[in-house]
């Protein structure tokens, strides 16, 4: 294979800058994650740990092999949503080895607002399922809820994607063959309580969980029945008397262990059709990924400088080098396993649109999973393109993109605007994930753009209506629209509505491509068949 | 000199024997107990014979069958080693009646030393110097209080039948008499069948030196010098030196001479030793003879350049000794230590199970290791559990004991307690070292030898919780095959996290307190958190049993076995012994364990004390059970109500057998 050589001078001032740059937003990142991690606070970290139950963090660690990484999701879920903090939108999800296999892990954090559902929460979950779907991962749900934020139930009851969609998808995973395991390691009333119910198999805590339709007070209140919640609905109930529940635990580590065993006993053997190669770390330098990306993201830089820090060797068979070189697609390997990379470097012409629909057919025939590297600004503009049809040539790229089935992962290394996110395998293209660097952008179109169209669209209103309108008038209605499209253009942002998988650390993207695409392919690939390609 | 030999002992003495044996072109025949089918005493000799069950009276101790057995395997002598059958007057007879060399002294000799009072009154002809006592058959409280008056406080009560510290009990004042007498009498009776109890003076600071004699049959009678065995636990010795520290010529003759007219007065023939309790002022005093081959016979070994056994079998073929008085070489000095399977921070309490670790140091011109178990043995309740006797060399003692501390450095045991780190703190103490020697010195020392004050440790946790990590690493590995996963990067071995730092913890269980290392990767290793403590920890070399990482920028090594959830961690000196709190549950469920109680090691169930149904309280003793002589006692675990007693009293149960429900 070709291998690909780096440009860049990690010596000179220009590299130096933009490392120094991508740090301090990478900080940033940390500093929030790590707030995150802490949930709902010392004081109610402290109540919990004052019951004797494990931090939800910690539950999670003691499910997983140990020396094994976790691929938590969507760790900015809700940040800045809501009036109050909730942390992670009170959910942590994430795919973690347990007993050997790649499982889906969603566990409910009490400490954050009671482990109650905001409405990201449920789209936190069910983003999680669909994961898991998508991919044949086992579920496993480690309960400790409250149930439905009540002062927010519109948004979180009746609708197609709410509540009742939970469990839905537990009795369809569970019709697919993909076990669904239920922990409950704390309350898990009302709609919550057929998490356990519906699951394969089903945990309890002495002492501790409580799974019941109503809870006590609603019981008095309609049938004058006094009852304890470990009466009504307790481990030793549901474990000894009613058979909600399959297995006793003594404490949370008992039930974690119980758990293990459960996914140890499951009988998935593991089987992809991929021709595989040694695993070879990159020969570029990965430390060297946050050199690349140029502070004033106007200025263009080589995709190849990350693809090169990112595949096995460092080594890239470009196709189609010659034709259509905005868009690079190539053939490598991550970790071993063939990969079809496709990548911008600068905006999509019509050239370059069929040279992605030809190359993601080709991985389709293969069955090679693809990689998308966003930096688009989008389509080219101007007559002389809609003359020659860039509109039916983008229409292909989306087309085989839609219909492509190979594992699609997609990392926005800098700009994800207009129709250029849709060619490139944005989020409505349903890859199976999509993840974000923290300094990337996603918006309709830029903001500065997006600020001179609506300046140029007032400027011709104002000229019809014979109305002056000075430079400064046109920069006081700018700079709004701007500082709008930055804000909303933000990875957190983006995070924070799970627009994306997370946003993630430059250095990690090979790690983390490679984690998602072995997690991706518990999943058999199934064969494509595309839809009309309009010539 | 005759061709064949059968030994009639187990474990390492056997071992011993056959060594030399061999070494002289005997035909070397074993027996063997159940539970020493596969010994390294067995696979040594040149012929194997089962004898019986594991319980000594009915193998090692049942002469008839040992008798047998030489007949049927037409042995032309027997060695019986120490201990069993060595010091059985009736069997040396019947060995003759056979026509049966007998490798050790006439029957007659070790009679007149096997009872001690007979014996004392022998010495006395003699003119051997005896310690102050009373021997009278009165054996009433008022004949004993008086005799003690006569000598003076503290006096001692020993059985006059008995050895190895039963039986025995110091009286410090007239008022103690009488419930010590009883007590002395008690034990006496149970354990030697014999309750006849001398008293002689109690010696505030006596030392143990004892003379190493042979006899030929040819009248010849030499001494080879003495051993210090002033170092004993529970009265048994456990670190012997020769020769004696301080010992001058004229000492030593005297004390020679004096045990070679013991020898004399009993027509002894062979290897014998002959004890006696030195004081302060250096005044010696006779104590017992033994008819045998001792223990410690590789100390005098090591500093004469004999081969004792050799003598032994030379002189019971009737060879007269080789060399005269005067030729007896005497050169450096020797220390042994017998390494135990015991608890020494449970009174010694023997710990028994399968040693599924061991490695010794390499044996030298001045280092042995005379053993009798390897990797895999049981240390069981039938037998001693001596695991080995270490005996040093050195031009003096002081680079002995330098040598002693080595060579202890690089023993290694798991699987059961061992007395070791307890031999290398009276190696390194440095009245020990100064060779303030006195049979108490154990229990005078003991605040220093046995604290329990916290030892630097911290860095055999960390490298348990290193090991651990990379063991796993590589178990890793193997399951991604299994899965057929090799290339993914699920099993790269880190705990990754999401824009969080790669932190895993470990929860051990050190000495029932929990300690937690936090482990973060690192480019070339891990940064260790423990007790508010940081390691900067990168790995140099690591293999199964072995680890070699620098802390803090200082290279170390470690030994590192592990067992189920167990990992033992062995630096220098140091070991420690912790397990992985995390485990657990992942092979148990509190439900099946929970107030069924179980029988910590095998033993006999010698009392039951509560009845079915009975209501008991937490702590509540419920059963007890006899192993190793040691009485232990099982205790109820929680509130409840006895649901089964699963034995009754006589009962032998194996370690873990459920002995009671209470629920």
């Amino acid at each position: 294979m070709s291998e690909l050589h780096t440009g860049l001078n990690p010596r000179s001032k220009e590299f130096q800058d933009n490392a120094a740059a991508m740090q301090v937003i990478v900080d940033d990142l940390k500093q929030a994650i790590a707030v995150v991690a802490q949930g709902g606070g010392e004081k109610a970290r402290q109540r919990h740990l004052n019951h004797g139950k494990l931090l939800p963090r910690t539950r999670v660690e003691k499910l997983l092999d140990p020396d094994t990484p976790f691929l938590e999701l969507s760790q900015l879920a809700a940040h800045d949503v809501y009036d109050e903090a909730v942390a992670g939108a009170g959910i942590i999800a994430g795919i973690g080895m347990v007993s050997g296999r790649q499982c889906m892990i969603v566990a409910n954090d009490p400490t954050v607002k009671g482990g109650t559902y905001y409405p990201l929460t449920v789209k936190k979950h069910l983003r999680a399922q669909e994961i898991a779907e998508k991919n044949n991962l086992p579920c496993i749900y480690l309960v400790d809820s409250g149930g439905a934020y009540l002062p927010l139930q519109d948004e979180v009851f009746p609708d197609r994607d709410h509540f009742g969609r939970i469990f839905y998808n537990q009795a369809r995973m569970s019709a697919l063959g993909i076990p669904q395991i239920a922990v409950v390691m704390g309350s898990c009333t009302a709609g919550g309580a057929y998490v356990p119910a519906m699951a394969d198999e089903s945990i309890m805590v002495k002492e501790q969980a409580t799974i019941f339709l109503g809870g006590p007070p609603l019981v008095k209140a309609a049938t004058g029945e006094i009852v304890s919640a470990e009466d009504l609905g307790g481990a030793d109930v549901h474990c000894r008397i009613s058979g909600v529940a399959d297995y006793y635990a003594q404490d949370d580590a008992h039930a974690l262990a119980i758990a293990r065993r459960c996914i140890a006993n499951l009988n998935r053997p593991h089987n992809h059709l991929l021709e595989l190669k040694n695993v070879r770390p990159p020969r570029m330098n990965p430390e060297e990924m946050y050199g690349i990306i140029p502070r004033d993201s106007r200025k263009p830089f080589d995709i190849r400088e990350i693809i090169g820090r990112i595949v096995d060797g460092s080594e890239f068979d470009e196709f189609k080098p010659l034709y259509g070189n905005t868009l690079i697609c190539g053939f490598a390997h991550l970790y071993g396993y063939p990969v079809g990379i496709i990548a911008n470097n600068g905006i999509l012409f019509s050239e370059s649109a069929q040279k992605g629909a030809h190359f993601i057919e080709l991985c389709g025939q293969r069955n090679i999973p693809l990689i998308f590297l966003q930096n688009i600004t989008g389509f080219m503009v101007g007559s002389k393109h809609e003359h020659a049809g860039i509109a039916k040539h983008g229409a292909k790229m989306v087309t085989a993109v839609s219909c492509v089935n190979v594992p699609k992962l997609t990392v926005i290394v800098g700009g994800s605007f207009g129709a250029g996110n849709y060619g490139m395998c944005g989020r409505a293209f349903d890859p199976n994930f999509l993840w974000m660097w923290p300094n990337a952008r996603i918006s309709v179109m830029g903001g500065e753009q997006a600020a001179s169209v609506l300046a140029q669209v007032t400027r011709d209103k104002k000229q019809k209506a014979g109305e002056t309108w000075t430079i400064e008038d046109e920069e006081e209605m700018k700079a709004p629209i701007r500082q709008q499209y930055e804000e909303q253009g933000h990875p957190y942002y983006s995070s924070a509505r799970l627009w994306d998988d997370g946003v993630i650390d430059p250095k990690d993207t090979r790690l983390i491509l490679g984690l998602g695409l072995a997690a991706a392919l518990n999943a058999p690939i199934k064969p494509t068949k595309f839809g009309v390609f309009r010539m | 000199m005759f061709n064949s030999i059968l030994i009639a002992n187990r474990g390492e003495i056997a071992c011993r024997v056959i060594r030399t044996a061999r070494r002289m072109g005997l035909r070397c025949i074993a027996v063997y107990s159940d539970a020493d089918a596969y010994a390294p005493h067995v696979k040594m000799a040149d012929e194997a014979y089962h004898i019986g069950p594991a319980p000594a009276r009915e193998s090692y101790l049942d002469a008839e069958k040992i008798l047998a057995v030489a007949k049927l395997a037409k042995a032309e002598a027997i060695h019986p080693g120490y201990g069993f059958l060595s010091e059985n007057a009736e069997f040396a007879k019947q060995c003759e009646a056979a026509g049966i060399i007998f490798v050790g002294p006439p029957a007659s000799a070790i009679t007149a030393m096997g009872s001690k009072s007979n014996a004392k009154q022998l010495m006395e002809k003699a003119n051997v110097p005896l310690i102050p006592g009373y021997h009278g058959t009165d054996q009433s409280t008022e004949a004993f209080t008086t005799a003690a008056k006569k000598i003076g406080f503290p006096v001692l009560l020993k059985a006059a039948a008995g050895g190895g510290g039963k039986g025995m009990r110091v009286v410090n004042n007239a008022k103690e008499m009488e419930s010590a007498l009883a007590a002395a009498k008690r034990e006496g009776l149970s354990s030697f069948g014999d309750d006849y109890i001398l008293l002689e003076k109690y010696l505030e600071k006596p030392r143990h030196v004892e003379i190493q004699v042979f006899s030929d049959k040819h009248n010849n009678h030499l001494y080879l010098y003495e051993r210090d065995c002033s170092i004993q636990r529970r009265h048994q010795k456990i670190i012997e030196e020769a020769p004696a520290p301080g010992m001058t010529d004229s000492l030593r003759r005297a004390m020679g001479e004096a045990a070679v007219a013991c020898a004399k007065a009993i027509g002894y023939v062979g290897a014998g030793t002959i004890e006696f309790l030195l004081d302060e002022d250096g005044h010696f005093y006779f104590m017992e003879m033994n008819t045998r081959l001792q223990v410690e016979h590789p100390v005098t070994e090591m500093i004469t350049g004999l081969d004792l056994v050799e003598w032994q079998l030379r002189v019971a073929a009737g060879e007269a000794m080789p060399l005269t008085q005067e030729q007896i070489p005497l050169h450096g000095h020797a220390i042994e230590v017998r390494i135990y399977a015991e608890d020494p921070m449970h009174d010694f309490l023997p710990s028994i199970g399968t040693i599924h670790y061991l490695q010794q140091p390499l044996a030298q011109n001045w280092l042995r290791v005379d053993t009798g178990i390897e990797t895999g043995s049981q240390i069981s309740q039938y037998y001693d559990p001596m695991i080995a006797k270490l005996i040093v060399w050195g031009e003096t003692r002081s680079q002995a004991i330098l040598r002693l501390i080595q060579a202890l450095a690089h023993y290694r045991v798991c699987g059961v307690q061992t007395n070791l780190a307890l031999l290398a703190r009276i190696a390194c103490n440095p009245d020990y070292q100064v060779a303030n020697l006195f049979t108490h010195f154990i229990s005078h020392h003991h605040d220093q030898l046995f604290s329990t004050a916290d030892q630097a440790n911290d860095d055999l946790i960390v490298a348990a919780a290193i090991w651990h990590t990379l063991h796993h690493q590589n178990q890793l590995k193997q399951y991604a095959n299994q899965y057929h996963q090799e290339n993914s990067p699920w099993f790269i071995g880190k705990a990754w996290r999401m824009n969080m730092p790669a932190e895993q913890t470990l929860t051990f269980n050190v000495n029932n307190t929990i300690d937690t290392v936090n482990l973060i990767e690192t480019p070339d290793g891990y940064k260790a958190k423990l007790n508010n403590q940081e390691f900067d920890v990168s790995i140099m070399q690591h293999t199964e049993h072995h680890l070699r990482i620098s802390i803090n920028q200082i290279q170390h090594d470690y030994t590192i076995v592990a067992e189920a959830n167990h990992l033992t961690v062995f630096n220098q000196l140091r070991n420690l012994t912790v397990s992985l709190a995390q485990d657990k549950w992942e092979t148990e469920d509190g439900d099946a364990s929970g107030g069924h109680l179980r029988a910590p090691m095998p033993g006999t169930v010698t009392a039951i004390l509560v009845k079915p149904e009975q209501n008991v309280k937490r702590g509540e003793a419920l059963v007890i059970i006899e192993a190793m002589k040691m009485e232990h006692t099982i205790n109820a675990p929680t509130d409840g109500i006895v649901r089964e007693i699963c034995y009754d009293v006589g009962d032998s149960v194996d370690e873990g057998s459920e002995l009671v429900v209470v629920e």
